[in-house]
């Protein structure tokens, strides 16, 4: 029987960015809060310190900040046919495991999305007509403009101390900035990093084929910067060792920079973490929920908190699986295509690119950081005319050095051997040499796409894990076909040594080499409780007290990397309940 | 498994004492078989190896275990101008501690059942952890170069060993009952982080690979280097986390 708590005005499943955000906000509005996380808390002083934070072996391969698959993993088919397997190790997506989130290790590339992408269907229907989208893809619009989320991507801009350089201030277009960017109501908190010798030659050539190149936004500060939490992040060193790994120059955005250094002082704010929400208590007939479930992994006992309002902030699989396993919403099913737990599942395109290399130059890989790239929109989302090309979305196309860590990067001219005396004298000597244009693609959903719960396998509670059925299909190979053709165009133009083969995606979705952890969709945001879970104020339909944050709540995948609309969506929904879930709780929109 | 330890029909002599390192493969004093094994690869790096001054003992694998993980390095890894061999870097020690350690005992894995056989784009779906996968693949390896050559791995001459390192990695050794492919592949793998992982681990001995690279490995703080160096080699003298320590 579980031990019951005091109940708190609100309670946040899962302390990474959204949590922490919502968290900041609902407690400034005067609210009790309670943050759990099923990780361990962590000091970045401690934890993300010179000189243990430097190593590859520890953090890229035994994977030090990665959720643990033997406490929860997912299965996995490619189709509705098959029968799913256990991901038994993480590899093509890599969650985050404690007070942090994934922001621990996340890259920092930060962006917003494009305004067309905040009206998916719409523009296409607009522009191409409704016989463009086929039938099997189930694309929707946003629930709010970018023009009405605008505000609040500024707001997490400020938090995070992004660097860049806006193409669109406030509607005057800005020589250097993204050409195709929606308008901003302000230039980046800090400039652009200085981007490597690769990269700039990547844009030269660009601007010489009529793209428009421009530095890439992220959320690594390029010089201290005092944030909107009154905080102060470092300068980027440029180690080469962000992604997968802690900052120890506080310059990376997390939570544990940005914000939780002011949350962990707020008396009204309390953190409990190594605690795991195995439900929710929901009352079906009232549309409300009146608590979680958790456990307590060091005791292993279980509790019930009750909470005025219970926001869902762990990851994609933690905030569908808390839906399923707790009875709220119709689950998906792909063959009537009706309920919508679970439904547009999709992720992202990558592992596409095509590698370069220069004798006469110098790269030092080693030097960068995720940032430190040039990278362009030009074949992005619909910023060109896709009639007559048979597939919607695009890519965007960049190059710049990130890292030169040497169990990774090792890239070697085609043919060479993968060991032995002709495989080190080739790594020896391309190590300095080698520069590779990489493309990032859209994933729209596909019917039959999607996650339920799976009959055989269980998680370390008891739980059916999650079931993920997916797989690419024909529009996500014709993107990167035609987005290859425009980056083999631009590899060609800079003249190299020689190239490597064309990385395109061709057969089924492998689940073992990293890809991107922008998994997205299962509990998505729309105006219809039929084809969606959360109203445009990312709460649920079933359950008014009940808000979902997060990439789940994305109606399909833009080409871009998630966490700015992440942010600024928390911001954004923490906006609603006080100023007007908090006046008049219920429903906040009628539908 | 089979101790190795022992004299047997396929195995003539006991691997103890068995010294790391291309040209000292085989110990003084052991009297050698009625058929001779080849000796590994007479490479003569003109990178002299560094002094042999500590113990070779180890946390978890068998000597078998060792001369096996020793041949395989030594041919993946050979000696030559770039960098001494796959060995004398500490590959085998290496292994060792990680097959002795958490990760080896299969730690952050999914480990429930059922298991079953499936394509490689699911992933591992094997029941063993990594340190008994290594285990059953070097039973397996060994059993297939006996039947193929008469000789367990570590005893072929440099070309045999070449050839047959081809054939798993190509998916042309008909191991008993196990997939030569994904045995050959996490060889690589793990012989590869031994030979580029932070020396911390025991491989990659005297930052042997980083040298190799041009990598500086610690304490990579460039924000005042990243401009200036743009299109120009930046040398350093490679650090470790130990040297910072």
């Amino acid at each position: 029987m579980a031990t019951r708590l005091k109940e708190v005005d609100a309670v946040m499943v899962g302390m990474g960015w959204t949590g922490s955000i919502m968290a900041r906000e609902l407690t400034k509005s005067g609210l009790t809060v309670l943050g759990l996380e099923r990780g361990e808390d962590l000091s970045p002083r401690e934890n993300f310190a010179l000189p243990a934070v430097r190593d590859e072996l520890r953090y890229s391969y035994r994977l030090e900040l990665i959720q643990d698959p033997a406490l929860e993993t997912v299965t996995f088919r490619h189709r509705p046919s098959e029968s799913a397997l256990p991901m038994r190790r993480f590899g093509s997506f890599l969650p985050g495991n404690s007070v942090g989130g994934a922001a621990n290790h996340w890259g920092g590339q930060h962006w917003r999305y494009l305004p067309s992408d905040h009206r998916t269907r719409s523009h296409i229907v607009e522009r191409y007509g409704a016989q463009a989208i086929p039938d099997d893809m189930p694309i929707q619009d946003w629930a709010m403009t970018y023009d009405e989320l605008e505000p609040y991507y500024d707001k997490f801009d400020k938090l995070c101390g992004v660097s860049g350089k806006a193409g669109n201030l406030r509607g005057e277009k800005i020589e250097g900035g993204n050409a195709f960017e929606g308008l901003r109501s302000n230039e980046y908190p800090t400039p652009p990093l200085i981007m490597t010798e690769s990269g700039l030659m990547f844009a030269k050539v660009a601007k010489e084929l009529g793209y428009h190149p421009f530095p890439q936004p992220a959320s690594n500060a390029s010089q201290p910067y005092t944030n909107s939490e009154g905080l102060t992040l470092g300068g980027c060193q440029y180690c080469g060792f962000c992604e997968r790994n802690g900052c120890e120059a506080n310059a990376k955005a997390g939570p544990q920079v940005c914000v939780l250094p002011v949350l962990r002082a707020d008396p009204r704010f309390k953190l409990r973490d190594r605690a795991w929400v195995s439900r929710l208590s929901y009352d079906k007939a009232a549309k409300k929920v009146t608590g979680v479930i958790f456990t307590d992994t060091r005791t292993g006992e279980e509790y019930e908190q009750p909470a005025g309002i219970v926001v869902l902030s762990a990851y994609v699989f933690g905030n569908i699986s808390l839906l399923l396993n707790s009875g709220i919403g119709e689950p998906y099913d792909p063959v009537t295509q009706k309920g919508a737990v679970g439904k547009n599942y999709c992720y992202q395109l990558s592992r596409m690119g095509v590698t370069l290399f220069f004798e006469d130059k110098f790269f030092n890989p080693f030097m960068g950081s995720p940032g430190t790239q040039m990278v362009m929109d030009d074949f992005n989302g619909d910023n060109f005319d896709h009639s007559g090309l048979g597939f919607l979305g695009g890519c965007k196309i960049q190059l710049g050095h990130a890292d030169g860590r040497p169990i990774s990067y090792r890239p070697v001219p085609p043919g060479t051997p993968r060991w032995g005396a002709a495989w080190k004298k080739a790594t020896a000597k391309w190590y300095q040499h080698a520069a590779r244009i990489t493309l990032s693609g859209s994933n729209y959903a596909n019917r039959y796409n999607y996650i339920d719960l799976d009959p055989t396998y269980k998680d370390q509670l008891g739980r059916p894990l999650l079931r993920m059925t997916y797989n690419f299909v024909e529009n996500d190979y014709k993107v990167g076909d035609y987005c290859m053709r425009i980056a083999l165009e631009i590899a060609r133009t800079m003249k190299p040594t020689m190239m490597g083969p064309p990385g395109l995606r061709r057969g089924d979705y492998d689940t073992v080499p990293y890809q991107s952890t922008h998994n997205t969709g299962g509990t998505i945001m729309g105006t219809d409780p039929k084809t969606s879970v959360v109203n445009r104020y990312l709460q649920v339909w079933d359950a008014d007290n009940l808000f979902i944050m997060g990439a789940s709540t994305f109606p399909q995948q833009s080409a871009y990397n998630p966490t700015g609309p992440v942010g600024a969506l928390a911001y954004w929904s923490a906006d609603a309940i006080v100023t007007k879930y908090l006046k008049s709780p219920g429903p906040l929109v009628h539908a | 498994m089979a101790n190795k330890s022992t004299p047997d029909d396929n195995n003539p002599i006991a691997r103890r004492n068995f010294l790391l390192g291309a040209s000292t493969a085989v110990a003084a004093g052991l009297a050698p078989p009625a058929a001779a094994p080849a000796q590994p690869a007479a490479s003569s790096p003109s990178t002299a190896p560094e002094p042999a001054s500590e113990p070779t003992t180890y946390l978890t694998l068998t000597e078998t275990e060792v001369a096996f993980f020793a041949a395989v390095a030594d041919t993946m890894i050979p000696a030559d101008e770039l960098t001494p061999s796959g060995t004398d870097c500490g590959t085998v020690r290496f292994i060792d501690r990680q097959l002795a350690s958490a990760w080896g005992g299969g730690a952050k894995m999914y480990r429930s059942g059922p298991f079953r056989k499936a394509r490689p784009e699911y992933g591992y779906q094997l029941p063993l952890t990594p340190r008994q996968f290594f285990a059953a693949g070097i039973v397996a390896a060994n059993a297939w170069t006996r039947k193929l050559y008469g000789k367990d791995f570590d005893r072929l001459a440099a070309k045999g060993r070449e050839d047959a390192l081809k054939a798993l990695e190509q998916g042309k050794a008909a191991l008993d009952d196990f997939d030569g492919k994904q045995f050959f592949e996490a060889l690589l793998q793990i012989t590869m982080e031994a030979f580029f992982a932070d020396p911390i681990y025991g491989g990659n001995r005297n930052k042997a690979s980083w040298r190799m690279l041009g990598f500086p490995g610690l304490p990579a703080v460039y924000s005042n280097l990243i401009e200036e160096y743009r299109n120009k080699r930046y040398v350093a003298e490679p650090q470790s986390i130990a040297d910072f320590s």
